[in-house]
């Protein structure tokens, strides 16, 4: 089980960000909580400046613009 | 799926087909610009309007300016994507962090330019810059000049009104970044931040080293261009409306005899008029370019320009969650006294 959290407040490219982590880890078959973290004082505490951020068992992995589908599944499979 | 075995996505396709196809591409581009012209007066000669008439001239600029601004933004839109993916607003900050007053607002500033920015991350941006240790008025100066000072802006002053002006827009643009987030750190503000952001602490990150190839940087600039034309494709063909019109109906001199180059009151006004005017550069540029051609100075219309851009009330409503309302006063005054000072002197200048 990974945990996945989604930094950003509500823009539209974070609920994308959010939607192609869910797609790609029903694809892969890896279980995954997702976590929506919208607090702008959370979001600075992971040491990001750009959201959509992407943080994965307590790591940041992305932070600004849609991550590539690709890089989530290689996230996801680490 | 072996994802495993591709470390990038790209890296299987080859850079020379990509690069190639990219300058294909960009001259394919070029040879369709020159056409424009005589392709734009075939189409308004099919519409069959009164030679000569108010009609005819705003048709004529319309279907000009519409498929000349667009290809002038795709173009400009992309190369700036290839250049900002060279920059990130983490390496931005890492830079900025630290860094005195003074010198940090002329490299704010400067970032400003290049870092990828929209007006719905300046939050969290903003959140992150200070809460790593970037002194608020060096903050300020990015904030001030990622969305004035920006590629649209500078690409569609450059194509439609010539490279003198866009050159002046993108120095006293700066000028006003730099001077403005200057003054603001003197006066030693950051008790009049919003309380919650005080205390925010930057966690220490290590983000993943960039390995972007061209290949990545080629797809940066295709997604810049598809996301940003996407978005401000509306206001363009709304300004170049209003800027049709204006070219068609208004009689040369009105602007003129309005905007007054002898009257010391039409600086500020127009800053005034344009603060709850909310409009993105490639909107208003448009409405500029026909402005100048009806005899309105410079200063007047640059004045007009920045303000629309750099000082907007939806913009004020996100910094709120940011800063308290007697910040936002100081933010807004001071940046509006720079905009009309640069008014001023390029009334001065060019009378």
């Amino acid at each position: 089980m990974k945990n996945v959290k989604v930094l950003g407040s509500g823009c539209k490219r974070c609920e994308a960000a959010a939607d192609l982590v869910r797609a790609e880890a029903q694809k892969l078959g890896v279980e995954i909580e997702l976590e929506k973290v919208t607090d702008y004082a959370a979001i600075a505490g992971y040491g990001i400046a750009s959201t959509p951020g992407l943080v994965i068992d307590g790591k940041v992995v992305h932070a600004g613009g849609l991550p590539k589908s690709d890089d989530v599944a290689k996230w996801l499979m680490a | 799926m072996s994802v495993e075995a591709s470390p990038s996505p790209n890296a299987a396709r080859s850079p020379v087909l990509w690069v190639g196809a990219a300058l294909a591409a960009v001259v394919l581009w070029f040879a369709l610009y020159w056409r424009l012209e005589d392709f734009s007066a075939w189409v308004v000669g099919k519409l069959q309007l009164p030679a000569g008439s108010h009609i005819e001239e705003a048709a004529r600029f319309f279907v000009f300016d519409t498929p000349k601004v667009l290809m002038l933004l795709a173009l400009v839109v992309f190369a700036m994507g290839v250049v900002r993916s060279f920059f990130s607003p983490e390496r931005t900050r890492a830079l900025l962090a630290g860094k005195r007053e003074g010198f940090g607002n002329v490299a704010a500033a400067g970032l400003g330019v290049v870092t990828p920015f929209c007006s719905c991350s300046a939050v969290p941006m903003f959140v992150g810059f200070i809460s790593a240790g970037v002194p608020l008025g060096v903050a300020l100066s990015f904030l001030i000049s990622a969305p004035m000072v920006n590629e649209v802006a500078l690409g569609l002053l450059f194509a439609l009104v010539g490279w003198k002006v866009a050159a002046i827009y993108l120095g006293f643009g700066l000028a006003v970044a730099i001077v403005a987030g200057w003054v603001i750190g003197r006066l030693n503000l950051e008790s009049w931040l919003e309380e919650w952001v005080r205390n925010v602490r930057a966690g220490n990150t290590d983000l993943p080293v960039d390995h972007r190839t061209i290949v990545d940087r080629i797809h940066a600039g295709l997604d810049a261009m598809r996301d940003i034309v996407g978005r401000v494709w509306m206001w363009m063909i709304v300004g170049i409306a209003v800027g049709a019109f204006i070219h068609g109906y208004v009689p040369s001199d009105l602007f003129a005899s309005i905007m007054g180059r002898g009257e010391w009151w039409s600086v500020p006004a127009v800053v005034l008029i344009a603060v709850p005017i909310y409009s993105n550069a490639a909107g208003v540029i448009p409405v500029v370019e026909a402005l100048l051609s009806k005899g309105a100075p410079l200063g007047t219309v640059l004045a007009f320009m920045m303000s629309i851009i750099a000082i907007s009330f939806p913009e004020m409503v996100i910094l709120r969650k940011v800063l308290t309302p007697r910040l936002i006063a100081v933010f807004v005054g001071v940046v509006a006294t720079g905009i009309i000072a640069v008014g001023y002197l390029f009334n001065f200048l060019f009378s």
